[in-house]
C-alpha cells in the first residue's frame, strides 16, 4: 500500500549529485580507485540502476550475505554463499533471486533481466564458485511467473 | 400521523435504538448499518469460560506476545514467554544515549545520543484509528502526545527543480491548488462544462475554487495578499509602521508538474498518515516497557528458538540461550502461540500442515532504514520554523523527520536523517556499514539543510534487513500470496497457531500485531473451552 506513494523519484543523475553533495571522502570500495568522489551508486527509483555483477552484488546483496559473501546469523541467518553448491544449477538461482523465498526478498520487480543475469553470473564465478555455464537476460525472462 | 412513511429511515431507527438501548448498543448498530466504523477493535477482550488449566507458550515478547501473555494469563491460562532479545517489545523499541546495537555482520554501535533524546528505529507513530493500541496504552498507562505528520512549514525538496531549493509545503500546495483552479475556473466561464454541470453547480463551483484556490475577483491566482494567506509572505504582516504584509511570489504550474512534489501532497490524506497521529512521550518503547511491568515476570529473555514440535498431547519447543549457546533447554504446553517473524519461523524445524508451512514461506520481508542524528542546536526550529513535521526529498534518503516533542527548547536534537522504506534505496543504505550509512544521511541532508555541515554530531543507523530478531522490517505480502496462504498461516494448526503484524490486513503497524493476536486467542480460547 506504501509501495509506490513515494517512491518513482526521477532525479537520475547520481553522478552529478555524487559530484556535488558527497563531499566527503569514504573508504573506497575499489581499493585503488581515486578516493572523494567514488561512493557507492544510489538509484534514483523504485529499481535499481546499478549494471554489473560487481556493483549489484555490493550494493544489495551485501545487506544480508555480508562481505566476502560470508553470511550472518541471529535469530534466523543468512547463508553464506561461499563455495556454495545450491548455485550449481543456475536455475535455482534465478528463481530464488526473481522471484525470492523465505527472507530472501524478490527482486524480480527491482531488477531487469539483464541485471539479474549479471548477478547470477557474478555469484557463480566468485566467492570460491566457478561455474562456467553462464546464464543470459532470455533465461531470466522465461523464468519470470 | 397519517403522514408516517411506512419504511423506517436509517437515521430514525439509529435514535430509536439510541433512546431505547443507550448509546454503545446505537454505536454498534452505526457499525453494523455502515456508519462509523473506525476500528475493527470491539473494546477490551473477554475470555469467558474456565481453560481449567490449560497451558499456552508464547514465542515473542513484541506487542503480539505481550498483548496475548497478558490477556491469557487474566482468562485463567498458565502462560510462559520466550524472547531472543534481552529485552521486551521487539520492534517496539527506542534507541538512547548509551545503548548498544550489534547488527548482523558485526558491526555495533553505541548510541551517543544526549539526555534524553532519542530515535525509535522501528514504528514511530500512531493513527487515531488504530484503537487496540491507544486502548491498551490507555490501560497500562503510556503517556500520548501528538506525532505531527503534516507541517506546512517543512519542506518538500526535488534536486531537479527549483534550482535544488526546497520548498515550504504550504507554498506547493497552495500554488498547486491554486493554479488548477485558476484553470478550471477558466474552463467553467468558457463553457467547456456545460455539459457536465448545471448552470447552478457551475455557480457554486466557481465559488468553491475561488475559495479552495485562493484567486481573485477575477478568479486569477497570482502574487497577492490572497494567496499569500496560504502560500506565506515575502514579508508577514508585523507591527507599528512596517506592519504592511507583502506578497510572495508563485511557483510556476509547470515547474512544479515537473518537480513532481505534487505527489507528496496527497500522502497527508492518507487514512494511515491523517491527523491526528501520536506518539509515546519519552519514546516508542514506553508501550512495551509497559506490557512487561504486567507479564514480565513471564518473558525468558535471550532464549533463542531451534525447534517447535507439536504432537496430539501438547507442543515443545527446543531453545539455546542466545548470548552463550549450550545445552538446548526445552519448554512444553498444551498450546503455542507463535508470533516470531516468518523471515525467522520459515528457517526452523516446525511440524505444521503443508500448507501452513507454505504460508510461513511465501512472506518475505521488507527493507527498511533509519537513522538517527544528532545535531548541536535545532536549528529546524531556531533557523527554518519548522516545529515537528517530515520532509520529503527525491535524494536517497527519502525523508527527514523533525521530533514531535521537546519543542523551542535551545540544545541539542536528533533528527531522524532517513527514513527508506523498500525499494532500491533502502537495500542500498543497508549495504554499507553504519558509519557510512550515517556519514551519506548527513551528506544528503546538508541539501535541505545547509546547517548539517557546522551542526552535525553522532548519528546511528538501524537497517532493518541487519536486524538479528527479525531479519526486516515487516512481512511484505503480493496480493497474490495473501489470496493463495493468509487463511492458511491464521488458521490453529493442531497445537499451534501464529500471531504478529504479518498475521493482519495491517503490516508494518503496531495495530496489526495486536488485532492479530487478539483474533487468534479469542479463537483458541473457544476451542480449548471447547474440548
Amino acid at each position: 500500500m506504501r509501495r509506490g506513494a513515494l517512491s518513482g523519484a526521477d532525479w537520475a543523475t547520481q553522478a552529478v549529485m555524487a559530484g556535488l553533495v558527497l563531499l566527503l571522502s569514504y573508504p573506497a570500495l575499489g581499493q585503488n580507485d581515486p578516493a572523494p568522489l567514488k561512493g557507492p551508486t544510489f538509484s534514483s527509483g523504485y529499481r535499481f540502476v546499478e549494471m554489473s555483477g560487481e556493483e549489484l552484488y555490493v550494493n544489495v546483496c551485501r545487506g544480508c550475505h555480508m562481505i566476502d559473501a560470508m553470511g550472518a546469523s541471529g535469530a534466523g541467518g543468512y547463508p553464506s554463499l561461499v563455495a556454495n553448491r545450491n548455485l550449481e544449477a543456475s536455475g535455482y538461482a534465478i528463481d530464488l533471486v526473481l522471484n525470492g523465498r523465505r527472507a530472501m526478498p524478490p527482486f524480480g520487480d527491482l531488477m531487469s533481466d539483464d541485471q539479474i543475469a549479471a548477478v547470477v553470473n557474478y555469484l557463480r564465478t566468485h566467492f570460491g564458485n566457478s561455474y562456467q555455464d553462464a546464464v543470459t537476460a532470455k533465461d531470466v525472462q522465461s523464468a519470470r511467473r | 400521523m397519517q403522514d408516517e412513511p411506512l419504511t423506517v429511515r436509517r437515521r430514525d431507527l439509529l435514535s430509536l435504538i439510541g433512546a431505547v438501548a443507550g448509546s454503545a448498543a446505537m454505536y454498534h448498530a452505526m457499525t453494523a448499518l455502515g456508519f462509523a466504523s473506525e476500528s475493527r477493535y470491539q473494546g477490551p477482550i473477554r475470555l469467558e469460560g474456565d481453560p481449567k488449566g490449560a497451558s499456552v507458550l508464547i514465542l515473542g515478547a513484541g506487542l503480539a506476545g505481550m498483548t496475548a501473555a497478558l490477556e491469557l494469563r487474566k482468562a485463567g491460562y498458565k502462560v510462559q514467554l520466550l524472547e531472543f532479545n534481552g529485552r521486551p517489545g521487539g520492534r517496539n523499541w527506542t534507541l538512547r544515549g548509551g545503548d548498544t546495537f550489534v547488527e548482523l555482520g558485526g558491526f555495533k554501535q553505541t548510541c551517543a545520543f544526549g539526555d534524553g533524546l532519542y530515535i525509535n528505529p522501528g514504528p514511530w507513530r500512531i493513527p487515531y484509528h488504530h484503537r487496540a493500541l491507544l486502548d491498551y496504552c490507555k490501560r497500562l498507562g503510556v503517556a500520548l502526545e501528538p506525532f505531527i505528520q503534516l507541517n506546512h512549514s517543512a519542506y518538500l525538496h526535488a534536486s531537479r527543480a527549483f534550482g535544488g531549493v526546497p520548498q515550504r509545503i504550504r507554498a506547493v500546495k497552495a500554488d498547486f491548488q491554486g493554479q488548477i483552479s485558476e484553470l478550471l475556473a477558466k474552463a467553467v466561464s468558457q463553457g467547456r462544462l456545460d455539459e457536465a454541470l448545471s448552470k447552478e453547480d457551475q455557480e457554486i463551483l466557481l465559488l468553491a475554487l475561488k475559495s479552495w484556490g485562493a484567486l481573485d475577483h477575477d478568479y486569477k491566482y497570482h502574487a497577492s495578499l490572497i494567496a499569500s494567506e496560504y502560500r506565506g509572505y515575502a514579508k508577514p504582516p508585523g507591527g507599528g509602521l512596517s506592519a504592511a504584509p507583502m506578497p510572495s511570489d508563485p511557483l510556476g504550474l509547470s515547474e512544479i508538474l515537473k518537480s513532481r512534489l505534487w505527489r507528496y501532497l496527497q500522502n497527508f490524506a492518507n487514512y494511515n498518515f491523517q491527523t491526528t497521529m501520536f506518539q509515546p512521550v519519552g519514546g516508542m518503547d514506553m508501550i512495551g516497557k509497559a506490557f512487561a511491568r504486567e507479564v514480565g515476570d513471564l518473558i525468558r529473555f535471550n532464549a533463542k528458538v531451534t525447534e517447535i514440535w507439536q504432537d496430539d498431547r501438547g507442543v515443545t519447543v527446543t531453545y539455546v540461550d542466545a548470548k552463550n549457546p549450550g545445552q538446548p533447554q526445552k519448554a512444553v504446553a498444551d498450546w503455542c502461540l507463535c508470533t516470531i517473524p516468518l523471515s525467522i519461523l520459515s528457517q526452523l524445524p516446525v511440524n505444521v500442515s503443508a500448507s501452513m508451512k507454505a504460508a510461513i514461506d511465501a512472506v518475505p520481508y521488507a527493507g527498511s532504514v533509519k537513522i538517527g542524528l544528532q545535531f548541536k542546536r535545532r536549528f529546524w526550529e531556531e533557523d527554518d520554523a519548522i516545529y515537528g513535521g517530515i520532509s520529503y526529498t527525491d535524494l536517497p534518503i527519502h525523508q527527514i523527520g523533525y521530533p514531535s516533542t521537546g519543542y523551542n527548547k535551545s540544545g541539542r536534537g536528533i533528527l531522524l536523517g532517513a527514513y527508506l522504506f523498500e525499494g532500491a534505496n533502502s537495500f542500498e543504505f543497508t549495504a554499507m556499514p553504519p558509519d557510512e550509512r550515517v556519514a551519506r544521511a548527513v551528506e544528503f541532508g546538508a541539501a535541505i539543510h545547509p546547517q548539517y555541515k557546522a551542526e552535525f554530531e553522532n548519528g546511528i543507523a538501524v537497517a532493518w534487513h541487519r536486524v538479528p530478531f527479525t531479519l526486516g522490517c515487516s512481512g511484505d505480502w503480493s496480493e497474490e500470496a495473501r489470496k493463495q496462504h493468509y487463511r492458511n498461516l491464521c488458521e490453529i494448526d493442531g497445537r499451534i497457531l501464529l500471531a504478529g503484524e504479518h498475521a493482519s490486513a495491517l503490516p508494518a503497524w503496531q495495530e496489526g500485531a495486536i488485532l492479530s493476536s487478539l483474533d487468534a486467542i479469542a479463537r483458541l480460547h473457544e476451542r480449548v473451552i471447547k474440548t
